[in-house]
């Protein structure tokens, strides 16, 4: 078996390929503070790819859908690893959605979005780079803009 | 056959290039024709969460040119806003009187909201720094008149293209008409990413300029924006530049333009058009203000399904 960079887990979930900068927002995304099995997490790992990369392994979890989404706008190239008995059982990339709902803030302090009681509303018109357009304002927002929730 | 019954006129970007032709070509019908009674029984209801009078007044103007009534209120001090009700649920409340909704409002997306909420046709008549779809119709249908065709147009647009949402909603909806911009203004007032990406999207060919005799020679539109002070940081800046996109006769003079430039501006203006300039054939700005009834006549017209 090859080395692994960050020690191994039995029975989880491995995020891999997480943009370097993005990785402690990704750990945010999955609550990793109130999970109570191992969590291990590495940061500015050497990535052909991405150059620096950052990885999280999480005991017994599995993501939600939420989360993957959540997780596409911030580390588009992350490769979620399904761990079984100590290998690799399933490996999917993450996928950028469509619209998004809820879980992300409009980043323009005057939308309607941040002053009703309303669910936000945003429409991805661009994949690589991102960016987002709110439903409501209409304005544009690239990966720095982009406001978790 | 485009029909725009029931649609909601929230941005620009909503609209395909048949449906802009298609509310042009209402707007010149409702021009040339008198049609005193095609809303009849209709109510509008106006609905200014910000004060506007003279886009407030063009609405109830061509709604009662046409037979139809107004309802609304034009400051927040009357409304249950003060009380705390949230605009869903007071559009949805209001939608119960009315047969149309024009919105205006400080927060950007206020009116997509509304449209959202409510089953009847919203019109936005601008919210905060957002969109004023109504006003780019007026403006595209000025260009119509002073050019017959809005196809493979220069149009230069100058001043505050920064803040400015009608230069941006215009420049987003000539996109269809293979229109070549150019954008002038100062740099710390440059058009916004957001626009520039639409646009390449979209292959349109532009080009960013600091002073309009760069481009003068190409143009047939020029299209002023207000340079507001305020937008300045300091009052030295605004000092510097403001020279600059001022027009006037003389200035005009000097520049190498076409015989048959039009200049176009959304009004009010504050400084950057000289009234020596009213006088010359370059001058369109106030045919625009009194487009602004027949082209809302048209569109009032045209979503309550009254004209096909
Ligand atoms: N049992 C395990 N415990 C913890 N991490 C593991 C385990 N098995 C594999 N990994 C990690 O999961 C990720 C994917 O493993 P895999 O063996 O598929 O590597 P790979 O071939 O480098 O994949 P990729 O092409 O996605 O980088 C790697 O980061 C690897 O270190
Ligand atoms: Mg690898
Ligand atoms: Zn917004």
């Amino acid at each position: 078996m090859k080395k692994l960079e960050v020690s191994a887990i039995e029975e989880g979930t491995v995020i891999d390929q997480i943009a370097n900068k993005s990785t402690f927002k990704v750990a945010n995304i999955l609550n990793i503070q109130n999970i109570e099995q191992v969590v291990l997490i590495g940061f500015n790992l050497s990535s052909k790819k991405l150059g620096k990369k950052g990885i999280i392994k999480i005991g017994g979890k599995l993501l939600t859908q939420e989360e993957v989404n959540k997780i596409s706008l911030i580390a588009p190239d992350a490769t979620v690893n399904i761990i079984k008995d100590s290998e690799v059982v399933k490996k999917f990339t993450v996928d950028i959605p469509d619209s998004i709902e809820e879980f992300m803030k409009c980043f323009n302090p005057n939308c309607v979005s941040n002053h009703q009681k309303i669910l936000s509303r945003f429409h991805v018109i661009h994949k690589n780079p991102i960016r987002i357009r709110c439903h409501y304002c209409e304005r544009h927002m690239g990966v720095d803009d982009i406001e978790l929730v | 056959m485009i029909s725009l019954k029931d649609k909601d006129i929230i941005s620009i970007s909503d609209f395909t290039k048949e449906e802009i032709l298609y509310v042009l070509e209402m707007s010149g019908k409702m021009e040339k024709e008198y049609c005193p009674d095609i809303l009849r029984g209709k109510i509008l209801a106006n609905l200014f969460f910000e004060p506007s009078t003279r886009t407030r007044l063009s609405f109830e103007t061509a709604m009662k040119r046409l037979g139809g009534q107004v309802i609304g209120f034009d400051e927040l001090g009357t409304t249950s806003t003060v009380k705390g009700e949230s605009l869903r649920d007071s559009v949805k409340i209001i939608e119960g009187y009315c047969d149309i909704i024009v919105l205006r409002h400080f927060l950007e997306g206020a009116s997509r909201l509304t449209a959202d909420s409510v089953d009847i046709p919203v019109v936005n008549a601008g919210d905060g720094a957002s969109q004023h779809p109504t006003q780019t119709f007026v403006d595209l249908y000025t260009i119509k008149k002073a050019k017959s065709d809005i196809e493979n147009l220069s149009i230069g647009f100058l001043g505050d293209l920064k803040y400015g949402r009608t230069a941006h909603s215009l420049a987003y909806a000539l996109a269809h008409f293979n229109a070549d911009m150019y954008f002038i203004s100062p740099p710390s007032l440059r058009m916004p990413k957001d626009y520039m990406e639409e646009l390449e999207i979209r292959n349109v060919s532009y080009q960013e300029v600091e002073t309009i005799s760069e481009v003068s020679d190409n143009l047939d539109i020029l299209y002023c924006t207000r340079i507001q002070k305020e937008r300045f940081a300091e009052p030295v800046e605004y000092e510097k530049v403001k020279g600059l996109y001022k027009l006037s006769k003389s200035v005009m003079d000097e520049l190498k333009v076409k015989d048959d430039l039009k200049i176009l501006h959304p009004l009010p203006r504050v400084d950057e058009m000289d009234e020596s300039l009213d006088t010359t054939e370059y001058a369109m700005y106030f045919q625009q203000a009194y487009s602004g009834i027949p082209v809302r006549e048209a569109l009032l017209a045209s979503v309550l399904g009254v004209i096909q």
